[in-house]
């Protein structure tokens, strides 16, 4: 925000940087316009809309704990180990992010459905079934927003300064301590970042839920989910769903930014 | 640089203003090519015949060109209801056609064009060994319903209380082609949907017909919408669905024509 005096914000950035934030912003104004404000606190204590916003709430923290797990020691891979076909590597790590989220859905069942790659084999074994589970949705969700923050994780990696990590492996700490005790807290921001935008992006998910989850109350019908079958014969139910949903999503991610980036 | 800067301000302003204008424009009939071009919007079940149908009506109309739109009708409802342009709508019940004549986007009465009936679709070879309506509440068998909000799933509603059977389905689908996935790829051992579904993807799946379908037929009507582009051309496309030609893709897909009941 800091403006040095004399230097104005040229107009050729300031007018596209506002065409785009109306364009962003002018659907919430369209939600906003349209809601029917009399009826949200009666919409909001109907339990179907709670237990779905409870389910959304924690399939997304689920997966984006899973992704964690996962997402920072492959961003660490990626940035930090020199290995053949590193660039396809990384390339495969975007597939989520290019394909249509009902195609991942359909992928997850040729995996892991009844009838999957190794569903079949999990069923035969352990008497495990992936889909209409919750523990789908975690994994659908999980499967599209998991680039998000290997992306975000790999960028903090190439940014953070390997000096302190030289330092630490000249002074006889092993790889993994290194990881661990310099390399992590250095890339925390950007972990916490990755996991902010992973969170949203699980919190939202559509396709790859229904066509791999399916949707049944209480089980796996998350937040969009309902908005969607709303949207079917009522709109205003739709719109309130929609508000309530980015009410929620908007509040804790300001009060996370603030808390663990700290920034404004 | 000015000058190129200023122009790219003006086209930006312009967009925008096409922008806003699209707001309210949605009220008026779009102006313009209305010539040879029928859009139909059509019910998801619908898709195989008015494929089928849209191609017959072009050779028959040299110039003319139909694009249909299938999708859930619901939701067709609330785009056409919304403004979305769009010269005829066929439904997939009656519940769901009120909507759009109820908000005045209809020009008259709609007719019932079709009726559809449900089966039941069990992967083939039925693994799940279902033969009835009663079948699909024994334990272990996965089932795959159409919810509620969407016309599939008011039928199977009816058709499970007019038999008596309470179950728990694995999942409510969006729409019909949903639920038939998951029948597809093995995920479920039954699910309810339009015996014109079921005979559209013969092959991959069997169907079992049970007497309680007849308890919850469902009504397509049609219509030529109120804001239509193109009036005249979409009234020479429902008379040509409506023709014995017509009908016959229709029922040869599966569906009843309306006196038959």
């Amino acid at each position: 925000m800091s403006r040095r005096p004399g230097q104005r914000v040229p107009l050729a950035l300031l007018l596209p940087a506002g065409l785009g934030l109306l364009f962003l912003v002018l659907p919430l104004v369209g939600l906003l316009a349209r809601a029917p404000w009399t009826s949200l606190p009666r919409r909001l204590a109907e339990p179907g809309v709670r237990t779905a916003l409870r389910l959304s709430l924690e399939t997304a923290t689920a997966a984006t704990v899973l992704c964690v797990l996962l997402g920072v020691p492959l961003a660490w891979l990626l940035a930090r180990v020199e290995f053949p076909g590193r660039r396809l590597v990384r390339a495969l790590v975007t597939v989520p992010l290019v394909l249509p989220p009902v195609v991942g859905g359909v992928a997850l069942l040729l995996v892991f459905g009844r009838r999957g790659l190794l569903g079949s084999w999990l069923d035969a074994t352990f008497g495990i079934t992936l889909p209409f589970t919750t523990a789908g949705v975690v994994l659908a969700e999980a499967f599209v927003a998991m680039p998000f923050l290997v992306i975000a994780v790999e960028g903090a990696l190439r940014g953070a300064d390997r000096r302190y990590e030289e330092a630490a492996a000249t002074l006889g700490a092993g790889r993994w301590t290194t990881f661990t005790r310099v390399t992590l807290p250095l890339v925390a921001p950007g972990v916490a970042a990755g996991a902010v935008l992973c969170w949203a992006r699980a919190l939202g998910e559509f396709g790859a839920t229904i066509t791999f989850a399916g949707n049944y109350p209480g089980r796996t019908q998350t937040m969009p989910l309902a908005v969607y079958l709303a949207l079917e014969t009522d709109l205003q139910a739709a719109i309130v769903l929609s508000l309530i949903l980015l009410t929620v999503s908007v509040a804790i991610l300001a009060g996370l930014r603030d808390r663990w980036l700290g920034t404004t | 640089m000015t000058v190129r800067w200023t122009r790219a301000a003006r086209a930006a302003t312009a967009a925008l203003t096409l922008a806003l204008a699209g707001c309210g424009g949605a009220d008026e009939p779009a102006a313009g090519d209305a010539g040879g071009r029928v859009t139909v919007f059509a019910a998801a079940s619908l898709t195989e015949s008015f494929t089928r149908l849209g191609r017959d009506f072009e050779a028959a109309h040299p110039g003319t060109t139909v694009t249909v739109n299938f999708a859930g009708s619901s939701a067709l409802a609330t785009q056409i209801t919304q403004g979305a342009p769009a010269d005829v709508f066929v439904a997939a019940s009656p519940a769901t056609m009120k909507t759009v004549t109820d908000a005045g986007d209809a020009a008259g009465e709609p007719t019932i064009l079709v009726r559809n009936q449900l089966v039941i679709a069990v992967p083939a070879g039925n693994p799940g060994r279902v033969t009835g309506l009663a079948d699909l509440a024994r334990p272990g068998v996965k089932v795959a319903l159409c919810a509620e909000q969407v016309p599939c799933g008011a039928a199977a509603k009816t058709a499970l209380g007019a038999a008596g059977v309470r179950l728990t389905p694995a999942t409510l689908e969006q729409d019909v082609k949903g639920a038939l996935a998951k029948v597809k790829l093995g995920e479920v051992d039954a699910a309810l949907v339009y015996r014109t579904d079921a005979r559209a993807t013969a092959g991959a799946l069997d169907a079992v017909e049970f007497p309680e379908s007849a308890r919850a037929v469902n009504d397509y009507p049609i219509v030529v919408l109120k804001h239509a582009a193109n009036p005249g051309g979409a009234r020479a496309f429902v008379d040509h669905v409506r023709s014995a030609a017509g009908l016959a893709v229709l029922t040869a897909a599966g569906f009843q024509a309306p006196q038959s009941r």
